[in-house]
C-alpha cells in the first residue's frame, strides 16, 4: 500500500515521540513529571489513530483518556504523597529488564516474519455511523456486548464510591 | 519506504514492552496503573492497525478497541479508588510494603 512522504514522516515522529513518552513515565523520579508525559502518550496514540483512519477513536481516545483516566491520575497523585521521589525501581528490575527486552524480541520477531493478509479495499470514510451500523446491526451486532459494557461502569462507579466514602 | 501494518505492530510491540517493564520494575502503585494504561494503549494500536489493514470495511477491531477503552476507564477508576483507600489504612502505596496478605 503506497503512502505518501508525509504520512511516512507522521509516522515516524509520533513513534518517536510515542516511545520517548512512555519511557520517560516508567523512568522519570518526579510521578507528576510522569503523569504530564502519560498525557503526552496518550494524545500521541490519538495522533497514531488519525494516521490510521480511525477518526471516532481518535476523538474518543482524546475525551476519555486525556480528559478522564490523565486527570484522575493526578488526582490521586495529589492525595498521595512522595510526589518528588516517589518513582523508585523495585527489587524485580534487572530481572524485568530482561523478560521484557526478551518479550520484545519475540513479537517483533513474530510481526515481521508473518504473512499478514492485507486487504485491497479502501478504509470507509465515515467511520461513526460504520461503527454505529456495526455495533447496532439487524443480526444482533454488538448490542449485548455493549449492555455489558454499560453494566460493568455501573458497578465501577458504584465500587469506586463504596471504595474511598469516608467510613 | 512506505508504512504498513508491521511497522504499526511493531511500534505497538515496543510500547507493550516498555509498559511490561515498569509496571513489573516499579514501586508505587499510581506508576504501575499508568504503566498497565500505556499496556491497553498498546494492544489499542495493533486492534486499529489491524482494522485499517485486514479488515477495512468490517469495523471490527475498531468495536473491540472501543471495549477496551470502556474497561480501561473502569480498571483506572477502581484501581486508583483501591490505592487511596490504602494510602488512608496503611499511609503508603509502596507495594513493595504492602504485604499483609503475604505469608
Amino acid at each position: 500500500m503506497d503512502t505518501g512522504v508525509g504520512i511516512t514522516l507522521a509516522f515516524w515522529i509520533m513513534a518517536v515521540v510515542l516511545v520517548a513518552s512512555a519511557l520517560a513515565v516508567v523512568l522519570l523520579r518526579n510521578i507528576f513529571r510522569s503523569a504530564l508525559c502519560l498525557v503526552l502518550a496518550f494524545l500521541t496514540v490519538a495522533g497514531i489513530y488519525v494516521l490510521l483512519q480511525a477518526d471516532f477513536l481518535a476523538v474518543v481516545q482524546i475525551l476519555i483518556y486525556v480528559g478522564a483516566v490523565a486527570i484522575l491520575m493526578i488526582f490521586a497523585i495529589m492525595l498521595t504523597r512522595d510526589v518528588q521521589q516517589g518513582n523508585l525501581p523495585s527489587r524485580l528490575r534487572f530481572s524485568s529488564l530482561l523478560l521484557s527486552a526478551l518479550l520484545m524480541a519475540v513479537m517483533i520477531v513474530v510481526v515481521t516474519n508473518t504473512g499478514w493478509s492485507i486487504s485491497a479495499q479502501p478504509p470507509s470514510p465515515d467511520t461513526t455511523s460504520a461503527i454505529a451500523k456495526a455495533v447496532f446491526a439487524e443480526n444482533g451486532g454488538f448490542v449485548l456486548p455493549f449492555e455489558i459494557v454499560s453494566v460493568l461502569l455501573l458497578a465501577a462507579i458504584i465500587g469506586a464510591v463504596v471504595l474511598v466514602r469516608e467510613k | 519506504m512506505s508504512i504498513g501494518l508491521t511497522h504499526f505492530l511493531v511500534l505497538s510491540a515496543v510500547l507493550f514492552c516498555i509498559g511490561f517493564y515498569g509496571a513489573l520494575s516499579r514501586r508505587n502503585a499510581i506508576v504501575i496503573l499508568m504503566c498497565i494504561e500505556i499496556m491497553l494503549n498498546a494492544v489499542n494500536i495493533s486492534l486499529v492497525a489491524f482494522s485499517r489493514y485486514v479488515t477495512p470495511v468490517a469495523m471490527t477491531g475498531q468495536i473491540f478497541a472501543i471495549f477496551v477503552i470502556t474497561v480501561a476507564a473502569a480498571e483506572a477508576a477502581l484501581g486508583l479508588a483501591i490505592v487511596i483507600s490504602i494510602y488512608r489504612s496503611r499511609d503508603t502505596i509502596d507495594v513493595e510494603k504492602i504485604d499483609l496478605m503475604k505469608w
